[in-house]
């Protein structure tokens, strides 16, 4: 960890070596330690070390970018170099108007001491928990323990300056056995918070109770979908047209259709930063503080987010915080979502379902069609018959093909409670409630 | 360099390491994509760093850092060996790496034309020429194009006195083109999807692929499938082109072949395989005429290099020989661990171990997996064909966790009729059971028509690690194939 002081003094060294009409700086620190464990044994035992530094370097409407982790003052400058080299590369963008000017994020407590100082000795023994349990049930234990500081932080030539240090702990399991897996996880920002064995004890469970699973014809079915799999559906809506870009390139299922109803009225879906219960963000890798956007609001179609460029794109519009790293293809993205909880547990979505299925967590879901939020997807590590109000057998794997509004559109109930997912590739978080939806669309089966 | 590698193997051997490895990784990138006529992306990227690989007490510990110097290489050997003997509070049995591999040599990708040599005008000319002609298509909303350019040095040492210096060199390019009407996205993407082709080659491949030839045409189609009725539901004999193929063949043979994810050491993330050591030299994956191998050394696949990153050559293995499953992509701890099943298994590792970067683990990855050619033309397998559907490009994919059930959406499809393409299709989709549909494979089109397409976006380990893979393949004929999943 460099902190604020060294990461502002070297942007400050890159502003100042820059000719551009504007510069943007942003550095990336991350110190990142994983333990991984598999076959009751760790197999796999690192950590990293890395600072990126990324500059975006504009003349008029040109923007180029370089980006580097050697912080010599020679490397530095070279990066600068490449990055003036690139833009006087460009042509005018006409949609490009400036970086942001600066504006002041609320600071938000997301630095866990346990976490930065978590040693691999802590992590092997929540590791060995896991597998002395899975191997007392005579199965066995994968998963990853890992924890993180990352620090952001976010300078330009305007006169933003924009700091933030956080820490992330993340444990997973899946829990084999002949003919069976169990899956859980936990996700904190102090790892003081997570409990392996916990997380170990579920996994087990699942994993006893699935052995020897029958098959059951592919059709429509209730189905009792646990946080995780609700989680994967909100980041697929996330990717496919929650921003600004997917709007205003017409592939957004929000196209033509903001103020009208597009899921049931018990679905509110909005993204923020700065609560608490996400992995807590409080301003975009461009600098801009992040908003509370709300993008479907009791069933309504209410906003996407949007950065300074989709922004500018749109007469009134500004950013909501939301900028991916420049140069971005991909434009704005929701990464701190969350849906509205109902009022239920899961022991109360069970005991009101008389036939329907138990979904542990989806696997390999991708789009089929993206304005009609149509996806494909498996069940993973858990998949149960439920009739009459009780788990009554274990089920092989199912594949269900269903688009996301139409099930949106169908929740009977919701979980009480909202559960912290953070997504395998970036610190992207999502928090969800588990569901029961009636007609689920099941397409097919597989052997296991 | 060598200074720094025989810093770091003598500092872990003096700590208690009874084996270590030392990679230093320099990666360059360049980047350059055009969207509706505008530069939305000209970026240079540079990353330098290096990781200790090291067995201490039986274990395994690896520890990485951006700073390339004696001091920090002194901090980071420690703290691998240090998470390494943590690693051993788990520990069942001693990593056992098998026999030796003892090399020093270099290796440097084939390349005709330095690509970081070519003005980044003259790749931003003909981005745009591609863009305007896509762009010239009524009803095109988007265009979007673009190139990669990657070089990656990268020394290896062991301290069983191997030192191995390369440069692998990529070149990539695509466009896809998007038509949108109320409802409905149609998108068409050449020479293939998700971005765009990529192989081990200098900026000739660029120019092999004519960008600005195909780029109308990729905008006509993705019109006409606006208006194109969805592909029907059915069980009809299935006709892939070489780009989806390349998939089917990535995710229902390359992934399950993984010898770790065999041996459940990729459990937690990806998942595990339906390939069982049980399943070696008996299982019939598919129909007598699919053959199936695994290469490091095809020219330009860009699953090619000289040496992997536990410094093992590369080299050629049969996975599928007539049908029969044979070969898996090992290690040099997992070619171990399968001979103590199978002793008649090879005893050495077929060199599959691939790291993303400098801060990355080797883990077992494709090479280049690929289906070999048959006997067929194209023209000649539709002919024969009285009805099926032809499936052409990807643009979505998913796979169960052991590669078993897996469901493919494709960007067009046509009809086959009575030996003819009839009718197009959007929105086309299939579905399958891996060794019922390889069985169903009865043509396979020849070498004229196989290529090794690239897919450099193939996602696996934690933490995640991208790993660029290529897959030789040429259209062929599956029968009795589920189409028409998507309502």
């Amino acid at each position: 960890m460099l902190g604020k002081e060294k990461l502002s003094d070297i942007a400050n060294q890159v502003l100042k070596l820059s000719s551009a009409d504007q510069t943007e700086v942003l550095i990336f620190s991350n110190d990142e330690h994983l333990t991984r464990f598999a076959v009751n044994t760790i197999h796999q035992n690192v950590s990293e070390t890395d600072v990126t530094v990324r500059v975006r370097a504009v003349f008029g409407k040109k923007t180029g970018v370089a980006s580097g982790n050697d912080l010599s003052d020679k490397a530095l400058q070279k990066t600068v170099k490449s990055a003036e080299m690139a833009a006087r590369f460009q042509q005018d963008n006409p949609d490009f108007h400036s970086l942001p000017k600066p504006q002041a994020a609320r600071e938000v407590d997301a630095y866990f001491e346990p976490t930065a100082v978590c040693a691999p000795e802590k992590r092997a023994q929540g590791a060995t928990a896991i597998c002395t349990m899975s191997r007392e049930n005579n199965l066995e234990a994968a998963g990853a323990f890992s924890t993180a500081v990352n620090e952001l932080m976010v300078v330009n030539s305007l006169g933003t300056a924009a700091y933030h240090c956080g820490t992330i702990a993340h444990i997973v399991t899946v829990i084999m056995g002949e003919t069976s897996s169990g899956y859980a996880s936990a996700d904190a920002m102090d790892v003081s918070k997570l409990d392996p064995a916990a997380v170990g004890r579920v996994a087990v469970e699942k994993a006893l109770r699935g052995q020897n699973p029958s098959e059951i014809e592919p059709g429509e079915y209730t189905v009792i979908l646990e946080e995780n799999a609700v989680a994967d559906m909100l980041g697929l809506l996330g990717y496919l047209g929650f921003d600004a870009l997917s709007v205003q390139e017409g592939r957004s299922f929000m196209n033509g259709r903001f103020g009208e109803k597009i899921t049931g009225d018990n679905i509110t879906i909005w993204d923020d930063g700065y609560d608490t219960r996400g992995l807590m963000l409080p301003f975009d890798y461009e600098g801009v503080p992040k908003q509370h956007v709300t993008l479907i609001d009791r069933g309504i179609a209410k906003g996407v987010v949007y950065d300074s460029f989709t922004a500018g794109r749109e007469e009134g519009k500004v950013s909501t915080g939301h900028s991916l790293p420049a140069p971005n293809t991909w434009g704005p993205v929701a990464v701190n979502l969350f849906m509205a909880p109902g009022q239920a547990t899961k022991e109360e979505m069970l005991a009101s379902t008389e036939q329907g299925i138990w979904v542990t967590r989806f696997h390999y879901t991708n789009p089929l069609h993206p304005v009609k939020t149509v996806i494909t997807g498996m069940t993973r590590d858990g998949t149960f018959l439920i009739e009459d109000g009780q788990i009554t057998r274990p089920l092989k794997n199912l594949r269900f093909t269903q688009s996301i509004l139409e099930a949106f559109d169908r929740v009977e109930m919701l979980g009480s409670e909202l559960k912290l997912i953070k997504s395998d590739w970036e610190n992207f978080a999502t928090c969800a409630p588990a569901a029961k939806i009636r007609d689920f669309r099941f397409t097919g089966t597989t052997e296991f | 360099m060598k200074e720094l590698t025989d810093r770091a193997l003598n500092l872990a051997q003096v700590q208690g390491a009874s084996y270590a490895d030392i990679r230093i990784v320099q990666r360059e990138r360049q980047d350059i994509s055009v969207k509706n006529g505008v530069v939305q992306q000209l970026s240079l990227d540079g990353s330098r760093g290096f990781g200790v690989r090291v067995v201490a007490d039986g274990a395994w510990g690896f520890a990485s850092s951006h700073m390339v110097t004696a001091a920090e290489v002194d901090r980071i050997t420690a703290l691998a060996v240090s998470i390494a003997k943590a690693s051993a509070m788990a520990k069942i049995q001693d990593v056992d790496l098998g026999i030796e591999e003892v090399h020093q040599d270099t290796y440097r990708t084939p390349v005709e034309v330095d690509p970081f040599s070519v003005p980044l005008n003259e790749k931003i000319s003909l981005l745009m020429e591609a863009d305007k002609e896509a762009r010239s298509v009524k009803g095109v909303k988007v265009a979007e194009s673009s190139m990669a350019f990657i070089r990656e040095t990268k020394t290896f040492a062991s301290t069983e006195s191997s030192y191995i210096e390369q440069e692998i060199v990529e070149s990539g390019l695509g466009i896809v083109v998007r038509a949108v009407a109320k409802g409905e996205v149609q998108q068409r993407s050449y020479p293939n999807s998700f971005g765009r082709h990529q192989g081990t080659a200098g900026y000739e491949l660029i120019k092999k692929w004519d960008l600005v030839g195909n780029a109308r045409r990729m905008g006509e189609e993705a019109v006409a499938l606006l208006s194109a009725p969805q592909c029907p539901s059915g069980v009809t004999a299935l006709i892939l082109d070489g780009p989806q193929l390349a998939l089917q063949v990535h995710e229902s043979c390359g992934h399950p072949i993984e010898l770790d994810r065999v041996f459940g050491t990729e459990a937690a993330y990806a998942g595990t395989s339906f390939l069982t050591p049980d399943k070696y030299n008996s299982l019939r994956y598919g129909s007598d005429i699919v053959n199936i191998t695994a290469d490091a050394v095809t020219p330009t696949g860009l699953g090619t290099f000289g040496y992997d990153d536990e410094g093992v050559p590369a080299q050629r293995t049969d996975i599928v020989k007539d049908g029969l499953f044979v070969g898996y992509l090992t290690s040099r701890e997992t070619a171990g661990q399968l001979r103590k099943i199978h002793p008649d298994a090879p005893e050495r590792s077929n060199g599959s171990m691939r790291a993303d970067g400098w801060n990355r683990i080797p883990i077992i990855r494709m090479t280049n997996v690929s289906l070999q050619p048959g006997k067929w033309t194209l023209d000649d397998l539709i002919a024969d064909t009285d009805d099926g559907v032809y499936m052409i490009t990807n643009k979505s994919w998913s796979i169960d966790d052991k590669r078993l059930n897996f469901q493919f959406g494709t960007e067009m499809a046509y009809q086959v009729k009575n030996g003819k393409l009839g009718q197009m299709y959007k929105n086309a989709t299939y579905t399958g059971i891996t060794p019922q549909f390889w069985g169903g494979c009865d043509a396979i089109c020849n070498a004229d028509h196989w290529h090794v397409w690239g897919t450099a976006n193939c996602g696996k380990g934690q933490p995640g690690q991208v790993a660029h893979t290529g897959h030789g393949a040429a259209p062929a004929r599956f029968r009795n194939v589920q189409v028409g999943v998507m309502k």
